[in-house]
């Protein structure tokens, strides 16, 4: 029996979310698979087409309700179980997004959930690191069980756009839906830089950076680079840098193509993070920190004179 | 469900899952089996520390009448119990269950101590740093039906409601839940106390109930065999550029600027 998958996207009403089509390329590596892609929004048109066009999906599923304008767990899990029936594995983004979403879906269903899927051994075999990356497991659903699972970011590539478009099937919601639980706002910090978690260049600052003033310096040469700019826990637990800035195993997995880490000592939590960068660079003004193990370019010193130096030399 | 005078809530039941401290190097067993955990020191998960000090602030600020900590796992864990008791918690439930618990398996448990201490509010961390999961909340959850919010760092309550800032990918959302509901923590909704060392003697006299899966009537169904346990691919460690020029340099040569 070949699997037959479906992915809940990721969208913010009008944009379909890169993380979808990194889950499209993860059902993709399961061999035979018939994919599909469920939007639950309250005019899920646009991002339905959006949806319809990467390579590998067959249909999508356009769930039209006015009660999808916001994604909330408990309104969103009841519809897509109600779809379950047709599906073998049911897959959603590691994102913040999807591991509050499939996890409700997996408790409704009664299922496994495997999180963080880094890759597909077969349609039950999985592999997913553990202990904040620092040990990989593989893990085995029984035979025919059906499995939800979220889809760790830097291990899949996003697939790539079709020419042809998947046909769009909308798709009555019948489910009763809760409404014990109300969206009330937002507070997205719009910024004109490239999104932290597909950002092909990210520079990061630490601890080390003493302030949000001190951050300004990153921010400089990161719009010099087209970078995007990260932080450790430490820089947002002082409140120099915003809570969605942070990278590491409580923040986001990232893997861009040069990770520039500013700054910041290299703790275990943050390297979970960053594993996957192409090229790790470590600026730190202590040559014995962890950070340097990992770093494929280390450059000791103070960071206040490194900085702008570097700066310079790119512009 | 509504009570109109304070205290605003009789009880708040709190997860503890006993885990590999966060500061311990983890090593993986030679043959693939599992990860070394004799002799390691085990500590109380860091996110339910978090979700035990704001049950407490809410219980110390006269919101709560009662702070219940609940663990599902081997006799071991009583150790975490009393480190919860230490900090302040009242009473501690443990369900003993050996072997591999799933969250489905823990939400079932805490689902049947739900159904007993009757909580209006659940508070669990949003994940377990062991098997990095971030699932049980979400599975209790949806099998109590009532509402999440998970990676919460704000909590206000209000009468029959809680509004809850939630660290999301995109910045902060709110949410208004209405009440039970299960909250999950995440790092920055508080700064847990440090325990005293007379709240260790006293915690030695606390109520601790013992209770298993079989008699709260919960299967201990295990859907995800370990297979396999492997460490992590090595980094290669790279080299020391001596300043700013010769980086930029580097990094120019792999076309990477
Ligand atoms: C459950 C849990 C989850 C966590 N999750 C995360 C996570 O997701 N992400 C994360 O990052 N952390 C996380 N942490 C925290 C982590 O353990 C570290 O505390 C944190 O990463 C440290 O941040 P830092 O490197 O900025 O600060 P520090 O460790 O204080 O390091 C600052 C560094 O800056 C250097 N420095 C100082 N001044 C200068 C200068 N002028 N020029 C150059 N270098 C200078 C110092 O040498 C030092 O190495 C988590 C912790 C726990 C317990
Ligand atoms: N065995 C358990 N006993 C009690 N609480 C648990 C248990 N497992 C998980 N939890 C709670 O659920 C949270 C998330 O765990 P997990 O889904 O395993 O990442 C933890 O932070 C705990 O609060």
């Amino acid at each position: 029996m070949s699997a037959r998958v479906l992915i809940v996207a990721e969208h913010d009403g009008a944009r379909l979310n890169p993380s979808t089509a990194k889950c499209v390329s993860c059902a993709r590596s399961l061999s035979g698979a018939q994919i599909a892609v469920a939007v639950c929004a309250a005019s899920p048109a646009a991002v339905a087409a959006q949806a319809a066009r990467l390579e590998g999906v067959q249909r999508v599923l356009a769930l039209e309700h006015p009660a999808n304008a916001h994604a909330l767990a408990a309104v969103l899990a009841p519809q897509i179980v109600a779809l379950a029936d047709r599906f073998t594995h049911l897959l959603g983004p590691s994102t913040t997004y999807g591991k509050d979403l499939m996890a409700r879906i997996a408790g409704l269903l009664g299922a496994p959930q495997v999180s963080d899927i880094m890759g597909i051994e077969s349609a039950t075999r999985f592999r997913r690191p553990i202990y904040a990356g620092n040990a990989i497991l593989t893990v085995e659903a029984a035979e025919g069980a059906k499995v939800v699972g979220t889809v760790r970011m830097a291990s899949f590539e996003a697939a790539a756009g079709s020419a042809n478009a998947a046909p769009i099937e909308s798709v009555a919601v019948s489910a009763p839906l809760p409404t014990h639980t109300r969206f009330v706002s937002v507070s997205a910090a719009r910024s004109d830089r490239p999104d932290l978690q597909t950002a092909a260049r990210v520079i990061s600052g630490g601890r080390a950076l003493g302030s949000a003033e001190g951050f300004k310096i990153l921010y400089s040469l990161a719009d010099k680079l087209g970078a995007a700019v990260g932080a450790s826990r430490a820089a947002v637990d002082a409140g120099y840098a915003p809570n969605e800035m942070q990278v590491g195993q409580t923040g986001k997995i990232i893997a861009p193509e040069l990770y520039v880490a500013v700054g910041i000592s290299g703790a275990i939590q943050h390297l979970t993070g960053i594993k996957d960068a192409r090229t790790i660079v470590a600026i730190n003004k202590d040559g014995e920190a962890p950070i340097f193990e990992v770093a494929d370019f280390g450059l000791v010193g103070d960071l206040f004179e490194l900085i702008p130096q570097i700066e310079k030399l790119v512009s | 469900m509504h009570p109109a005078i304070l205290p605003l809530m009789k009880r708040i039941l709190v997860g503890i899952k006993r885990v590999v401290d966060y500061n311990v190097r983890i090593r993986v067993k030679p043959d693939g089996s599992g990860v070394v955990t004799d002799g390691v020191k085990m500590s109380i998960n860091p996110f339910d520390e978090i979700a035990l000090e704001e049950a407490l602030r809410i219980r110390e600020r006269g919101a709560a009448e009662e702070v219940v900590v609940a663990t599902v796992g081997p006799a071991d864990c009583q150790q975490q119990l009393r480190s919860a008791l230490a900090m302040g918690a009242d009473r501690a439930l443990h369900v003993e269950a050996g072997g591999v618990i799933e969250p489905l398996t823990a939400a079932r448990a805490l689902l049947k101590l739900i159904e007993r201490e009757q909580p209006l509010l659940v508070i669990l961390g949003k994940q377990a740093i062991d098997d990095d999961n971030g699932q049980t909340g979400q599975v209790l959850a949806a099998l109590w039906n009532r509402p999440q919010a998970t990676y919460a760092s704000k909590l206000e309550l209000a009468e029959g409601s809680a509004r809850v800032t939630r660290e999301v990918d995109t910045g902060l959302e709110t949410l208004e839940v209405d009440l039970p509901a299960v909250i999950t923590t995440d790092l920055r909704l508080n700064e847990p106390r440090y325990v005293k060392l007379p709240d260790i003697m006293k915690a030695k006299k606390k109520p601790l109930e013992t209770l298993t899966l079989a008699t709260l009537g919960v299967e201990a169904r295990q859907q995800l065999k370990l297979v396999r346990f492997e460490p992590p691919p090595q980094r290669q460690k790279g080299i020391r550029v001596k300043d700013a020029a010769e980086l930029v340099d580097a990094l120019k040569k792999r076309g990477l600027l």
